[in-house]
């Protein structure tokens, strides 16, 4: 187990990580240079969608919350790397990541976080409840733990229907304490459903730090009390964050049950767009900015001769150029109409007495 | 907590049933209930059933009795005591492929399940733009009369009727829990179905074939032409036999069982007042914010000019339901309330 951390106090927890928890980027044997670069050009995606929605949200052409991926890009992309199209997976508050490494459209999502016709949920969902159901993803939610039991669900029609599909429930470690946690691994635990729960401990429950939030510094320890294999792997490494899905999923796909995974790494940005993180010393956070996922994978890469410095400036620039076609998108496109307010209700025959005003 | 006894519930029949639907049996709720689980499960094969003490036991009040055998446990699930899990894995099923049946042992411990009844089944095909179907039903028993105090006694249609996004269903005779419950279940949108435990062993006349009644469409129970009693689950039944006691004494009440809370048929509430002018509401559950209050104000917005009396509401008394049986005699709306209650708005 690894030793408490602090991170609240200092920043010891820097050394901790370096200590127990970093693993050197190495791809699989088996993992082609192109799935290698495809991994870096989705995670390069997801930095730039984020890091465009702060500026988006202070301008007003987003509205409401919105929660960025950015520094967890090696989760989302190294996870959905090890999945079939026909797999699913729930998400978190924090899901235009997760939407984005399992295929998701940028203009659509783009749209979506602008409150437009076009988007995913025809602007009733936003950001906080992102979806994109036809490729797998079951959508985001603003309840923290909240999709742990959808996708025991998931994985019950799996199970019943005998399907091959597995279905990854990415939370944070800010879920590992509310109820649902327990009663969804144990439930998935004792009917060997083919799930992977895969806890983003990104060590921040907004302003709680998860040593104040929990005496265990490790989440995947608990898979113990459940009977079912628990692993912490490096959370700013994608091969690290792939090979453990890649290994659950093999497990889940068998017949065996579900896999608890924490991704350890740290949120050295804001909980949100207007986070001013008083909470905690800048000094730390800005510590943590050397096991930045996408500097470490870019260094691989090049180190590892599998792309020239050009290449990456390259994939830089078609990411910024696909995210500035998404904003261009979603700026253009026209409001949802009134009429469109009761549309996606359940049973709408019994809405016939409502009027929009 | 014990077996329950139904002392007075033999008394009562199915109403309209046992006279419309000819060939029939005489059966109880819950054979109906237990006969229509068993009978979709046979027709679709991604019904399945989850929820503690659903398999081997056949459910505390034997309601899923038998589905264990036939169906096997990958389809009667057996679960641990995790209503947010079972709630929750409902949706999840649901949304991924199967028509699940979850089932809460009490409709007290929906609570422990609600952020995934009210925050995610609710809401997820309407945030999600309208691209999942959600076809669940989650039944749970309902209702006092037992000794079975606090924790084990309530009603909670008025709550989830006012969330937008759940079906509400509480019907309380052999005919209706066919119709309803078959329903419920081809549904593609959630459904809470609500058995009232006092009304399990109510008989009644059932049709042997396959039938759907629609949900939002009220059952006129009795024609009457002086008052109107809108009355909700087992206390259709008790309505009833004040309105015969009535009938004798000259006064005609026209009993009207809602059948579905969400949606609620006010077309048939507001033309039977069109003839009566009189209202009064009848529902166990307490009533501080019931639907009751619900049901009046409707009725005062489409139909003020024609009532000529103010609307009573008989309903639970606003306290947690007590242990002590004379104590608890005393919370649950009776005969004597309700025949109050209708000579009130009668000016008498």
């Amino acid at each position: 187990m690894a030793r408490r951390i602090t991170q609240s106090e200092n920043c010891e927890a820097v050394e901790v990580f370096q200590r127990d928890i970093l693993q050197p980027l190495s791809a699989p044997a088996d993992m082609s240079a192109d799935e290698q670069r495809e991994i870096y050009r989705r995670m390069r995606l997801i930095r730039e969608f984020d890091s465009a929605v702060k500026g988006l949200w202070k301008q007003n052409f987003i509205y409401g919350l919105a929660h960025s991926y950015v520094c967890a890009e090696a989760i989302a992309v190294g996870a959905c790397a090890a999945l079939e199209p026909t797999d699913y997976i729930t998400s978190t508050h924090r899901g235009h990541g997760h939407t984005i490494a399992k295929g998701g459209d940028l203009r659509k999502m783009m749209a979506e976080l602008m409150g437009k016709a076009a988007g995913y949920c025809g602007g009733k969902g936003g950001s906080m409840h992102i979806a994109a159901v036809d490729m797998g993803m079951l959508g985001a939610t603003g309840i923290v733990g909240s999709a742990m039991p959808i996708a025991v669900g998931a994985g019950l029609t799996a199970k019943t229907l005998g399907r091959p599909f597995v279905t990854v429930c990415f939370h944070g470690d800010g879920a590992t304490n509310q109820g649902v946690w327990h009663e969804s691994i144990n439930l998935a635990a004792v009917w060997d459903l083919p799930v992977i729960f895969l806890c983003e401990n990104n060590q921040w429950a907004i302003s709680l730090p998860y040593d104040q939030a929990a005496k265990n510094p490790s989440v995947s320890d608990r898979a113990i009390g459940y009977g079912i294999p628990g692993v912490t792997v490096d959370g700013f490494n994608p091969f690290a964050v792939y090979g453990a899905v890649r290994t659950a999923v093999g497990r889940a796909r068998a017949g065996n049950g579900p896999t608890l995974i924490e991704a350890r790494f740290y949120r050295y940005i804001g909980h949100f767009v207007a986070d001013d993180e008083r909470y905690r010393d800048p000094t730390c956070s800005a510590l943590w900015e050397q096991f930045d996922p996408l500097v470490r994978m870019s260094k691989y890469l090049v180190e590892a001769d599998l792309v020239t410095p050009a290449w990456i400036d390259s994939a830089d620039e078609a990411a910024r150029a696909a995210v500035a076609d998404a904003i261009e998108f979603a700026k253009s496109e026209p409001e949802p109409a009134p009429e469109t307010l009761y549309d996606g209700l359940y049973s709408p025959e019994f809405m016939r007495e409502q009027r929009i005003p | 907590m014990t077996a329950m006894q139904t002392p007075s519930s033999s008394q009562f029949d199915g109403g309209r049933a046992n006279t419309e639907m000819p060939p029939s049996r005489v059966v109880t709720v819950k054979q109906a209930i237990n006969e229509t689980l068993a009978e979709e499960m046979r027709r679709d094969p991604t019904i399945i059933i989850l929820g503690c003490d659903v398999g081997i036991r056949g459910n505390p009040f034997g309601v899923t009795k038998g589905l264990y055998e036939e169906f096997g446990a990958g389809r009667v699930l057996d679960t641990p005591i995790s209503e947010a899990a079972i709630v929750g894995s409902a949706l999840g099923a649901a949304a991924t492929g199967l028509r699940p049946i979850a089932e809460i042992l009490f409709s007290d411990w929906i609570t422990i399940g609600m952020d995934q009844l009210v925050n995610q089944i609710a809401k997820i095909r309407y945030m999600f733009g309208g691209k999942i179907n959600v076809p669940l039903v989650i039944r749970a028993p309902v209702g006092a009369g037992g000794g079975q105090a606090a924790q084990h006694s309530q009603s909670f249609e008025s709550w989830f009727s006012h969330v937008p996004g759940l079906q509400v269903v509480m019907p309380s005779t052999p005919y209706d829990v066919k119709g309803l419950l078959r329903t419920a279940i081809r549904s593609d949108d959630p459904v809470l179905f609500f058995e009232h435990k006092r009304g399990y062993e109510i008989k009644g006349a059932a049709p042997d074939r396959e039938y759907v009644i629609p949900f939002g469409k009220a059952d006129v129970v009795r024609a009457g032409g002086d008052v109107t009693v809108v009355a909700v689950s087992i206390m259709r039944h008790k309505a009833l036999a004040v309105a015969e006691e009535l009938g004798a004494a000259g006064i005609g009440c026209e009993v009207i069982d809602p059948l579905t809370i969400y949606p609620f048929d006010y077309d048939t509430v507001v033309a039977s007042i069109a003839k009566t002018h009189r209202l009064v509401v009848v529902h166990e559950s307490n009533r501080r914010s019931g639907i009751g209050g619900e049901i009046v104000s409707q009725v005062v917005e489409r139909a003020f000019d024609q009532l000529v009396a103010p609307p009573k509401i008989v309903a639970g008394l606003d306290v947690p339901m007590p242990y002590n049986r004379g104590l608890e005699a005393l919370v649950i709306p009776n005969e004597v309330r309700i025949k109050e209650a209708v000579l009130k708005v009668m000016g008498q």
